[in-house]
């Protein structure tokens, strides 16, 4: 009996030692290494528009970071602005099967059947802020039917009965079958039912471009003196509609949408813009590498599981800015 | 020397007066024609539309275009064409402006800008002149390289800002004297130089001469090949002025523009307005006419706020109408028509 009882506290000590030996050397994760190897020598292929502004070299910069970090490879594949370069680059990409295609579309059907073949083919599609009309794997990106309703509520509020003004705003929009534009323009039409107070008087496509939408906008502005708001779709372009805006010296509420890189604050510093609804590159970036690791992970076909991760925005505006409103693209590539 | 004092030419002068005056007054014609109508049509349809303000919006929104269409209108009548144009006034500018923000005087940089513009007017020159390259693949070639340095080499985005404080160059997009915003004036004096350069100096001639029969033009003792040169450096120079009124407009550059469709605006201004593609023909006078239509129809389709797609299948329709009159009223003949050329 006495023995047994000295081979039970021993046993009892022994466990106790072990497990005080194992809080000294703190635990092994079982999930990391696993986690790891699966990401390890991976293949991404990113597709964007052009590597030739804010977004798309945000977006790069981030996404090159963590796959340097985590050893998987991202390959850029630039459309230059054109859906032929870009449809080349999937079909290419295709051939070569890596793990994951990253995709940001010019509007929503150009490359639509080439994402399912590739999907079908079994290579996982993230579509990048610019939706096809076809859903693939995932969508990270800007919530443009939220940015649409916003900037609509704002219009009602700044321009809309109660507010005295005229109540008659414009829109430039971009390309008419981009996502932004389509998206945007059906959560303005919605959000504006049943608000007769408030009458577009011109809505016009700037196509991106600056000169193109201060043409637009002095034309607009000249021929409705009283003209109270205009929603711009892009950053950018709206440079120029900002730009009209103050050769017109008149008070017009100027809301559009970007990436917020650093010209975005800028913009709305010196007046350029009213307000800036930012569809934050930074952290869509981390979004991306979000859903890049957990398809990556996945053991799922490709199609198999359908996500989508809409950008919180963020609102820039005289009040609301600080000094991380925006981000520097010099920064992020460091 | 003038080009009318050998016997040949005061025939073949004569001759060409006789279709030129013809020529002139339909082809003109009917794009004024349109024009009147067009503005009849929209001063009774829209509001405002006749007001001062509208209508000095309206030239100052094609007061660019109207540039790089003189440009153009340089090298057509030389019987050359100049793909290069929007290419050349994109990177030049951007050019600048990147030299600007890396800490170079603006007035510095827009020099240099402006050099770079001469030196590839000359290369360009010099590939079609004494290479004998035809000026439609010369032009392309380059827009293409051109477009390739300024996204490859100068700048890494698309878009690129004036430094801030700049006031003196935003005034000329930006600024009014006596009323009427800079950039109408700009193109004003653009045009008056370009209308005296063609029509009163000797190598202004010599351009017409070498666009109406090349190998006359050589014979009679024109140097040929330097003029078609400097045809293509007063285009550049002219891409780089209409570059500096965008830029000063909007505060930017926009290097994207290369590849929207305003090179065919361009060329649309120029076939318009009546300068035919064979050469010889023409002058500044047509250049005004062909950018005051496009005037007319940009701004009476912005504010009858018609969608961007049906505005381009209206300005296609209209280029196409201005080549079918151009064909008709031109006709190739065994004399003019060349191989390679367009």
């Amino acid at each position: 009996m006495m023995i047994a009882k000295y081979a039970a506290a021993a046993v009892v000590a022994g466990i106790l030692s072990f497990g005080a030996a194992h809080a000294q050397d703190g635990m092994v994760d079982e999930l990391r290494q696993p986690t790891l190897d699966s990401l390890a020598g991976k293949k991404v292929v990113f597709v964007p528009m052009s590597m030739s502004f804010d977004l798309p070299e945000g977006w790069a910069a981030i996404m090159q970071k963590e796959a340097k970090r985590l050893g998987y490879t991202l390959d850029i594949r630039d459309a230059n602005w054109s859906t032929d370069t870009g449809t080349r680059a999937l079909t290419q990409a295709i051939t070569e099967k890596p793990d994951v295609i990253v995709v940001q579309n010019f509007d929503v059907a150009s490359y639509a059947r080439t994402l399912k073949k590739a999907e079908d083919s079994g290579i996982k599609v993230i579509q990048v802020n610019m939706k096809s009309s076809y859903q693939t794997d995932a969508f990270v990106g800007a919530d443009w039917y939220g940015i649409g309703q916003y900037a609509a509520n704002r219009m009602i509020e700044k321009c809309g009965k109660a507010s005295g003004k005229s109540g008659k705003i414009a829109i430039i929009q971009g390309p008419a079958t981009a996502a932004a534009s389509v998206y945007q323009l059906n959560a303005i039409s919605e959000t504006l039912k049943g608000h007769d107070d408030i009458k577009i008087v011109s809505s016009q496509t700037g196509d991106w471009d600056q000169s193109k939408a201060r043409g637009i906008a002095q034309t607009v502005i000249q021929q409705n003196p009283d003209l109270c708001g205009i929603i711009g779709f892009w950053d950018v372009m709206d440079a120029g509609t900002g730009a009209a805006i103050q050769e017109s010296g008149k008070d017009i509420y100027l809301i559009t949408s970007g990436g917020g890189n650093k010209t975005a604050c800028q913009g709305v510093e010196n007046g350029t813009f009213k307000e800036v609804i930012s569809y934050d590159v930074e952290g869509q970036g981390r979004d991306l590498n979000n859903a890049i690791k957990v398809l990556l992970q996945s053991k799922e076909a490709a199609g198999a599981v359908k996500f989508a991760l809409y950008t919180p925005n963020k609102l820039i505006s005289k009040e609301t800015m600080s000094t991380n409103s925006c981000w520097d693209l010099d920064q992020l590539k460091k | 020397m003038t080009v009318s004092s050998t016997p040949q030419n005061l025939a073949s002068n004569a001759a060409r007066k006789g279709v030129h005056h013809r020529i002139g007054v339909t082809q003109e014609l009917i794009v004024f024609l349109v024009s009147i109508a067009l503005f009849a049509y929209f001063s009774i349809t829209l509001d405002n539309f006749l007001s001062r303000d509208n209508i000095l919006n309206l030239i100052r929104n094609v007061a660019m275009l109207g540039m790089l269409s003189l440009g153009m209108a340089v090298v057509v009548i030389g019987r050359g064409v100049d793909l290069s144009l929007v290419a050349v006034m994109a990177v030049s500018l951007t050019f600048s402006i990147v030299l600007a923000n890396q800490g170079y005087a603006f007035s510095t940089a827009l020099v240099l800008g402006l050099a770079f513009v001469i030196v590839v007017a000359i290369v360009m020159g010099f590939l079609i002149a004494y290479v004998e390259i035809p000026a439609i693949f010369a032009t392309l070639a380059v827009s293409a390289i051109v477009y390739g340095l300024g996204r490859g080499v100068i700048a890494t985005l698309d878009v690129n800002n004036v430094p801030d404080n700049l006031n003196w160059f935003l005034f000329l997009g930006r600024g009014s004297f006596l009323g009427i915003p800079i950039p109408i004036w700009l193109f004003a004096m653009c045009a008056t130089a370009l209308y005296f350069f063609l029509r009163r100096t000797g190598f202004g001639r010599f351009i017409y001469a070498i666009g109406d029969n090349i190998s006359t033009a050589r014979i009679t003792g024109i140097p040929v090949r330097p003029v078609i040169i400097l045809q293509y450096v007063l285009s550049g120079v002219m891409a780089f002025l209409a570059g500096c009124v965008t830029a000063a407009s909007v505060a930017s550059m926009n290097m994207r523009m290369v590849n929207s469709t305003l090179i065919y605006d361009v060329l649309l201004v120029v076939i318009l307005g009546g300068i035919g593609l064979t050469g010889g023909r023409g002058g500044v006078r047509n250049v005004l006419v062909g950018t005051i239509l496009i005037g007319l129809l940009l701004n009476g389709m912005t504010i009858l706020d018609i969608s961007y797609t049906v505005q381009n299948l209206v300005k296609s329709t209209v280029l196409l109408g201005a080549l079918i009159v151009d064909a008709l009223l031109n006709p190739r003949d065994e004399q003019t028509s060349q191989q390679g050329d367009i």
